[in-house]
């Protein structure tokens, strides 16, 4: 029994909305899971309209609007405009490689409060071929100059991992002079499409203090002009990261398909029921749903999460990433050094080959 | 990173693009919305921010505040100056 039967759990804070697995990138890290949904299968407008209306109502603060690429729906600029007439902070997550001038007009027209645009590298050849999209590059420098120009807020969004981390102060320079007011250097995280491709993007140790030595230095150089947020590659640290805040704790993830997730990744994890918008309301869905009362809290916890004393600081740390490497998804997550199944993570680490394999690119195709 | 800049009175706050003070109708609390983040908004931070439109200065603020609260000047002015400072630091707001 978990203590949400008893008490109301609190109110997300903001709301994901993957509007689109569908992408002209296909970054080998990519957040979506290994079984794209399929456009035929996505919401509708109206659907998520009436979505936005119950996550604003619920206390939802802030919806970020997200994909595969949300600039490939025709009704992103409705969507917005929607969003914040009813008060919901909206953020766009984007690849830029469908940012034009009058794209972004539409959008900013609407009421857009900010962009996340991503970028694969700061080398362009490098960076298109992560992201497997020739001409990319240029596409992504040209939306960046239409957002500032505009005077949105800008945030630069680098992924890290073992084959462009030597590149990170040329990314942070690029942030500064691009003018973006915040700046995310995050390692890659492994589940689903970062599990697959493993071993071509685990850095090494070395290459992990060098990037954090990189915005050590830049932090220094750019003070309060540049914000940085660093996210470390979890195999390399003490603890668990506190994954989502804790399950059903402050977030919702809404797939294309109109599937509610407490997380990006938990559709990986098998024998649970999904819960969507289209039967049920988001309220109901949040409070009462058995997949939002299953890991939520402490009370499922096992040894030794349930006697230790950061157990409402990590929440167990990442379910996905505890079912990928532990086999179980109420394990404790095999990052903390007190985990079981730790030795899955040296493993890793350990049997990192020196050259790293070809990338198996996130396409439909590709899917498992 | 601290500014070296101390902040005068002369200044006027705005709010950046992109951030703003917002009332929480469920939850009953004032929040700053910003850039990927929401943050709570204290009882002092809220009273402050209310009074940031763009046009009036620190001054201004501290003076309406000292009145509203019928409290010393110099105490109103001390956390008027380090907030305002705080936020310009965060980005949250622009002074001119």
């Amino acid at each position: 029994m978990t203590s949400s039967a008893i008490t109301k759990a609190p109110p997300p804070m903001s709301l994901l909305a993957e509007l689109t697995h569908r992408c002209p990138l296909q970054c080998p890290y990519c957040s979506n899971p290994l079984r794209l949904d399929p456009r035929a299968g996505e919401l509708d407008t109206a659907t998520w309209m009436r979505v936005l209306d119950e996550a604003a109502a619920m206390g939802v603060l802030q919806v970020h609007f997200s994909g595969g690429e949300p600039m490939a729906r025709p009704d992103l600029a409705d969507l917005v405009r929607h969003a914040v007439s009813l008060g919901l902070y909206t953020n766009l997550i984007t690849s830029g490689v469908l940012l034009n001038r009058d794209s972004l007009k539409m959008l900013s027209d609407a009421g857009l409060d900010h962009i996340q645009l991503s970028f694969q590298d700061a080398d362009a050849q490098e960076g298109e071929r992560i992201g497997g999209m020739a001409g990319a590059q240029a596409k992504k420098l040209e939306a960046a100059r239409l957002i500032v120009e505009d005077g949105l807020p800008l945030t630069l969004n680098f992924v890290i991992h073992r084959q462009n981390a030597e590149r990170v102060p040329a990314m942070l320079d690029l942030a500064e002079q691009l003018g973006a007011r915040r700046v995310e250097i995050a390692h890659t995280q492994y589940y689903g499409w970062g599990l697959l491709n493993r071993d071509a993007l685990l850095p090494d140790r070395a290459q992990l203090e060098a990037t954090e030595q990189a915005v050590a230095a830049a932090r220094t150089r750019f003070g309060n002009r540049l914000a940085i947020d660093f996210v470390t590659p979890d195999y390399y640290a003490e603890r668990p990261k506190p994954c989502m805040g804790g399950w059903g704790q402050r977030f919702l993830n809404i797939s294309p398909s109109g599937k509610v997730l407490p997380c990006h990744a938990a559709e990986s994890i098998p024998g649970l029921t999904f819960p969507s918008v289209a039967e049920e309301s988001l309220e109901a869905i949040w409070q009462d749903s058995p997949l939002f009362n299953l890991y939520r809290g402490t009370d499922w916890m096992p040894q030794p999460c349930q006697s230790c004393a950061f157990k409402e600081d990590d929440w167990g740390g990442c379910r996905c990433q505890a079912l990928a490497l532990a086999g179980q998804a109420d394990a404790t997550d095999p990052v903390c050094h007190r985990a079981p199944a730790h030795d899955r993570i040296e493993q890793a680490i350990a049997e990192r080959p020196e050259t790293p394999p070809a990338f198996r690119y996130r396409r439909y195709s590709n899917t498992i | 990173m601290t500014t070296a800049t101390l902040l005068a009175e002369t200044c006027v706050p705005r709010f950046a693009r992109g951030t703003r003070l917002q009332y929480d109708r469920v939850r009953e609390q004032w929040f700053v919305q910003a850039p990927e983040r929401a943050f709570l908004a204290d009882a002092v931070a809220a009273e402050i921010l209310q009074l940031v439109n763009g046009k009036r200065s620190v001054a201004k603020i501290i003076d309406q505040l000292a009145e509203k609260f019928s409290a010393p000047r110099d105490v109103i002015a001390q956390d008027v100056l380090n907030m305002t400072q705080e936020l310009a630091d965060k980005q949250v707001l622009l002074l001119a």
